[in-house]
């Protein structure tokens, strides 16, 4: 299970794409005429979110695979939970810019912004799903037990964002964000490009961390595996020489 | 099923009489924290009240969890025929139980402590009512899923808060508009209590049976 030349090629590209994307966002492309520099942020933070919804939908996916009887089996989890470390890091990036980015251009850290209070939601969501991950136990019984925590933890989403965007929508609107003009400025074309270009170079550094988390996974099973045998292994020996 | 349920109820007694003063301290000490002189404390009242109805049901649920984690109770219980969905369904009605005859108590004392009135006390009862079976559906699924666990005590907390978040919400502005300091329409937040609840008692039935049988 030693890397292979799809994963090589997968790293290189995406190392490639981050580096022309550094060029395109920092150079190429001109500051905004309200935002000056701090629109260069949305080369980073548009598709770390886009990264987030996939890392999320691998997660799902995988676990409704596990638990379906037909599909059911081991990688389908090992899976789901490298998906959702992935994703669970780039959430808190996405969490970390969209702040950086409100600091500068709104004044604030953080306003009770329903898409922002989705986010952190579905952050601490995850991170409750990671720490059931690592209580360890029987393999397969926590397998299912994830999966069942995974879809439970998915369909609560859609309500959650419903219940936020009512709240706010309900309150006052507000001031400092309009969502609409904000998420969607008017965009030059090579804006628009480099965006494009952003997403498609995080989705291929999310498929090659995907990859490599996934086969540590594995690898960190078949650990537990073989030193079980092996310890079973030496034990049958010894009563075979009849070794004290 | 039903049978099950009243002796649940009846083991738990032991529970109401410790999480019944809990949520009454919780309620003095909201308002030891929020200066009820400056009318904070009946502004909030009906946050107030959620987010204690929430602590006492994460106490309920890991009761009615503890309960069964002694003496095999958990095999018994698959031992004993029933079905999944039933076993779901039983748990969860009791816990609602639980949360209901809570919600009367904290009630009472927001309506005494914090000086509120009622004023649209249908709203109130159904947002109570929509409330208490979400919370219970979503809290015996999760408290399922953490029971027998060495951390469960940490873990349930972290796992069922997010996911009632919208509860909170929903159930903090319905009684908002009952107790007559929200603004808004109550009856579209219980609506979404609704979905809630539908969803979670639905998700309940189908998961519980892969849940329990982990426990081997």
């Amino acid at each position: 299970m030693r890397s292979d030349v799809t994963t090589r090629v997968l790293g290189t590209l995406s190392i490639a794409a981050l580096a022309l994307l550094a060029v395109m966002a920092l150079v190429v492309t001109p500051a905004d005429v309200n935002q000056l520099d701090a629109v260069r942020l949305i080369y980073i933070h548009v598709p770390l979110a886009t990264v987030m919804y996939a890392a999320f939908g691998v997660t799902a996916v995988a676990s409704v695979l596990y638990l379906l009887p037909r599909t059911r089996a081991r990688k389908w989890d090992v899976l789901a939970g490298a998906a959702a470390e992935i994703g669970v890091v780039f959430t808190g990036l996405v969490l970390v810019t969209g702040s950086i980015w409100g600091r500068t251009t709104w004044g604030v850290w953080w306003t009770w912004d329903a898409r922002l209070t989705t986010t952190a939601v579905l952050f601490v969501l995850f991170l409750g799903y990671l720490a059931l991950r690592r209580v360890g136990g029987d393999p397969d019984t926590q397998a299912r037990r994830n999966s069942i925590a995974a879809l439970a933890a998915g369909i609560d989403l859609p309500i959650v964002h419903k219940s936020v965007e009512w709240w706010r929508t309900l309150h006052q609107k507000s001031s400092l964000l309009d969502e609409e003009t904000f998420l969607h400025p008017h965009i030059h074309g090579s804006m628009y490009w480099t965006v494009m270009l952003g997403i498609g170079a995080f989705l291929l550094l999310f498929a090659w961390l995907l990859i490599h988390r996934y086969r540590l996974a594995k690898l960190e099973d078949r650990i537990e595996d073989e030193d079980l045998e092996r310890a079973l292994a030496e034990r049958r020996a010894e009563a075979l020489t009849g070794s004290p | 099923m039903a049978g099950k349920d009243l002796r649940i109820e009846l083991r738990s007694r032991v529970a109401t009489n410790q999480v019944g003063p809990f949520a009454l301290l919780v309620l003095i000490l909201f308002a030891f924290a929020l200066d009820p002189d400056r009318g904070v404390l009946g502004q909030a009242a009906a946050g107030l009240f959620w987010v204690a109805v929430l602590f006492c049901a994460l106490l309920a649920i890991q009761r009615s969890f503890a309960v069964e984690s002694t003496d095999g109770a958990r095999d018994n219980l698959r031992l004993s025929g029933l079905d999944p969905a039933g076993i779901f369904l039983g748990k969860a009605a009791a816990v609602a139980a639980e949360l209901a005859a809570l919600e009367v108590i904290l009630g009472t004392g927001v309506v005494v402590l914090y000086n509120r009135s009622l004023h649209g006390p249908v709203l109130l009862v159904v947002t109570c009512v929509l409330a208490t079976i979400g919370l219970a559906a979503a809290g015996t699924l999760y408290g399922a899923l953490a029971a027998g666990l060495r951390v469960r005590e940490t873990l349930l907390p972290l796992l069922l808060l997010p996911v009632v978040a919208p509860v909170l919400l929903a159930a903090t502005r319905a009684s908002e508009a009952a107790l007559g300091t929200g603004s808004g329409d109550g009856w579209a937040w219980v609506r979404l209590l609704g979905v809630f609840a539908v969803i979670y008692v639905a998700f309940g039935v189908v998961a519980f049976g892969p849940l329990l049988e982990e426990s081997s």
